[in-house]
């Protein structure tokens, strides 16, 4: 039974990380065809998202999420339909309802909060979640995510000072990928680990291959376990790869050689995990194929019911500026 | 009925809306056994706990930013900055987030929250404690500001920025703390955002102002009385949303105009009063538009003739008075 019942989980969690695979594909598709003007990605970072989203509760705890996190929000509960209709900036968006650009994630049934292009800001309002369930007794968790570059800015340092301070319920999770952009992470800090900067704040700093989707999901549950104990904040930093350039506006071959994309490949956390489940014996061809089949139809589905929704409409821009 | 100053009906109206409602928290640097360095928060650690009145660390931008996060979660954050002008390192905080969440999610998420900061001059604070920083933030769509000159607008005023759904900037005159006394009723009464009110009434001209500068505009105006020259003084206390028809409604009957306020003078909030004058009661006039602001130098000089030379004075708005009077 407790096998079967981790197979099923094991292979959920392959499942998820395919899926933000493939719908992100799909994006840049959409992107070329001149149906979609912006694209960022989670590729490469799918193992990490997918690992961590799993150890909480969906829908119970909050997640303040970053632009990359695709893989986070469809673990959460977000449909590749609503990730669609953000992606064409349609009416019905959940996100924004076509008011910011794609990857700006907001689900408020899902507690996934609204988060802006600011890097860095969605911090802060993580650790304010977190001392808002600490005041009120709940037992929420809260993780939020960044990237090691965001780790620079001073607002990351201020909330997890106070998370630190105040012993709050939050995950601070660094998807590390090695790049800002074009700026690789020796000249973004002097050490060598985002994590090594939790001890500054007196909580643990925990460094995870976050190509690995059974170490990050073994990190942040324990980091889950804490926070729900009342032991305070951990910072999890997960190393991976950024397989795409930085956003669709970016040209990465200026800055990134072909060695270095090979090399970063060849960690790709989704062709990892598929061959360790298919080594494993736990996935098998007609399973891989029913997952992938199914997949392909929801992101089809997605793109069909995205392309035909309505826009919205110029009568609402004024609108949501103050209650109405 | 009990007459209490500024600072007072400012501890009054927190006090009343931590009593009342469990999700209205104080967070801020001092405000805790201190009572805050101006001592407006003076002993409701001792009431409501460290829980509810929690001394930040020294860091203004995570003041703000965990406050939207509380906000966002249905708290209703009092969030204290120490002086106004310490307010920049939240600058980000206030216009990208806060401002903009409910705007951002399609109204989805709202942030309920109140940032109070004590501002202005005229207390020897210099460059760093004299500040009047209104014009940065009335800019924002989303951001309302307000900024009461007497204990019973503040009160109410206070009150009514806590319950309200979206974010509030209530700025608070340092020199009217305990300069500013008044009657503030016991039972509740209300004073709504977005109403300005016409403090004294008069024929020849307008004077348009707020905080500090309200009480020198009716200094003047007592002033010009005795020399025959009848002046109308319009206290904004919310500066966005704008009451435009009260402003209108003065200038259209007086058919003159001055604006003071005690930020530098240009680029300054007064610039888009007399903006909506010209604009909106141009056939209305009978002389131009007027501004009295603060000097276009970097901020106040700590020195008092200094000071002095920055700051518009009750004799300084008596003279542009008179000018515009013989126009
Ligand atoms: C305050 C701010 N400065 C600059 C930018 C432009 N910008 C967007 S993403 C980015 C790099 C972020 O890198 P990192 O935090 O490592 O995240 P990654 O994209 O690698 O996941 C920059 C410079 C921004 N959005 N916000
Ligand atoms: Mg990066």
């Amino acid at each position: 039974m407790k096998q079967e019942r981790d197979q099923t989980h094991l292979l959920e969690m392959y499942r998820l990380m395919r899926l933000a695979r493939s719908l992100d594909e799909r994006m840049w598709q959409l992107n070329r065809q001149g149906k979609a003007p912006f694209v960022i990605s989670c590729q490469g970072h799918e193992a990490a998202q997918v690992g961590a989203a799993l150890a909480l509760r969906a829908g119970h705890d909050w997640v303040v999420p970053y632009y990359r996190d695709l893989g986070v929000v469809l673990t959460m509960g977000m449909t590749p339909r609503e990730v669609m209709l953000a992606l064409m900036a349609k009416a019905e968006d959940p996100n924004s309802g076509g008011r910011q650009m794609p990857a700006h994630y907001s689900h408020r049934k899902l507690n996934i909060v609204s988060h802006s292009s600011p890097t860095g800001t969605q911090v802060p309002h993580a650790v304010g979640i977190g001392l808002a369930a600490q005041m009120r007794g709940d037992d929420i968790v809260v993780w939020t995510a960044y990237g090691e570059g965001t780790s620079s800015q001073g607002d990351v340092h201020e909330a997890m000072n106070l998370a630190g301070v105040m012993k709050l319920p939050v995950i601070f999770f660094c998807e590390n990928n090695g790049y800002a952009i074009s700026v690789p992470q020796r000249k973004q800090m002097g050490v060598e680990n985002v994590a090594d900067r939790a001890a500054g704040y007196g909580f643990p700093g925990v460094v995870v291959d976050g190509t690995n989707v059974l170490e990050v999901h073994e990190a942040t549950m324990a980091a889950v376990e804490r926070a729900r104990r009342g032991d305070g904040p951990t910072l999890i930093e997960a190393k991976c790869v950024r397989l795409t350039a930085h956003s669709s506006d970016d040209n990465d071959r200026t800055y990134r050689t072909a060695e270095d994309l090979k090399a970063m490949k060849a960690q790709d956390p989704v062709v990892k995990f598929e061959t360790y489940l298919t080594s494993e014996g736990i996935l098998d061809d007609a399973t891989k194929t029913k997952i992938l089949n199914e997949i392909k139809e929801a992101v089809n589905d997605a793109t069909k019911y995205a392309e035909a929704a309505p826009l919205p409409d110029p009568a609402t821009v004024k609108r949501y500026v103050f209650a109405e | 009925m009990a007459e209490l100053n500024l600072l007072e009906a400012i501890n009054q109206a927190i006090d009343e809306a931590m009593a009342a409602d469990e999700r209205v928290y104080i967070i801020g640097e001092d405000v805790g056994y201190r009572g805050g360095v101006f001592r407006v928060t003076d002993g409701l650690i001792n009431k409501y706990g460290e829980k509810r009145v929690i001394d930040s660390p020294l860091a203004e931008s995570i003041i703000v930013g965990s406050s939207i996060g509380a906000a966002l979660y249905g708290m209703r954050p009092i969030a204290e900055m120490q002086f106004a002008d310490f307010i920049f390192p939240a600058f980000n905080q206030i216009l990208s987030e806060a401002a903009r969440m409910r705007y951002r999610s399609n109204n989805e998420w709202n942030v309920p929250m109140v940032i109070r900061a004590p501002y202005g001059g005229g207390i020897h604070g210099a460059l760093y404690h004299s500040q009047s920083i209104e014009a940065f933030f009335t800019h924002i769509p989303g951001l309302k500001v307000v900024a009461p000159s007497t204990p019973y607008d503040a009160k109410a005023l206070l009150l009514a920025s806590i319950a309200d759904p979206d974010p509030v900037l209530f700025l608070e005159h340092k020199k009217c703390y305990r300069l500013i006394k008044g009657y503030v009723p016991d039972a509740p009464y209300t004073v709504r955002i977005g109403e300005a009110d016409v403090v004294r009434e008069g024929d020849d001209i307008s004077v348009i102002a707020y905080g500090l500068m309200r009480h020198y505009a009716v200094e003047a105006a007592e002033t010009l009385a005795s020399e025959g020259i009848s002046v109308e003084v319009v206290d904004l206390r919310t500066l966005t949303p704008l009451d435009k028809t009260t402003v209108l409604n003065s200038v259209k009957k007086t058919g003159k105009a001055l604006i003071v306020y005690e930020d530098n003078e240009f680029c300054g909030y007064g610039a888009e009063i007399a903006a909506l004058i010209a604009q909106e009661a141009f056939e209305y006039l009978d002389g131009p538009v007027q501004r009295l602001g603060g000097l276009d130098i970097p901020a106040m000089p700590y020195s008092a003739p200094l000071e002095n030379e920055f700051m518009p004075t009750p004799q300084k708005i008596a003279d542009r008075l008179r000018d515009l009077a013989a126009f």
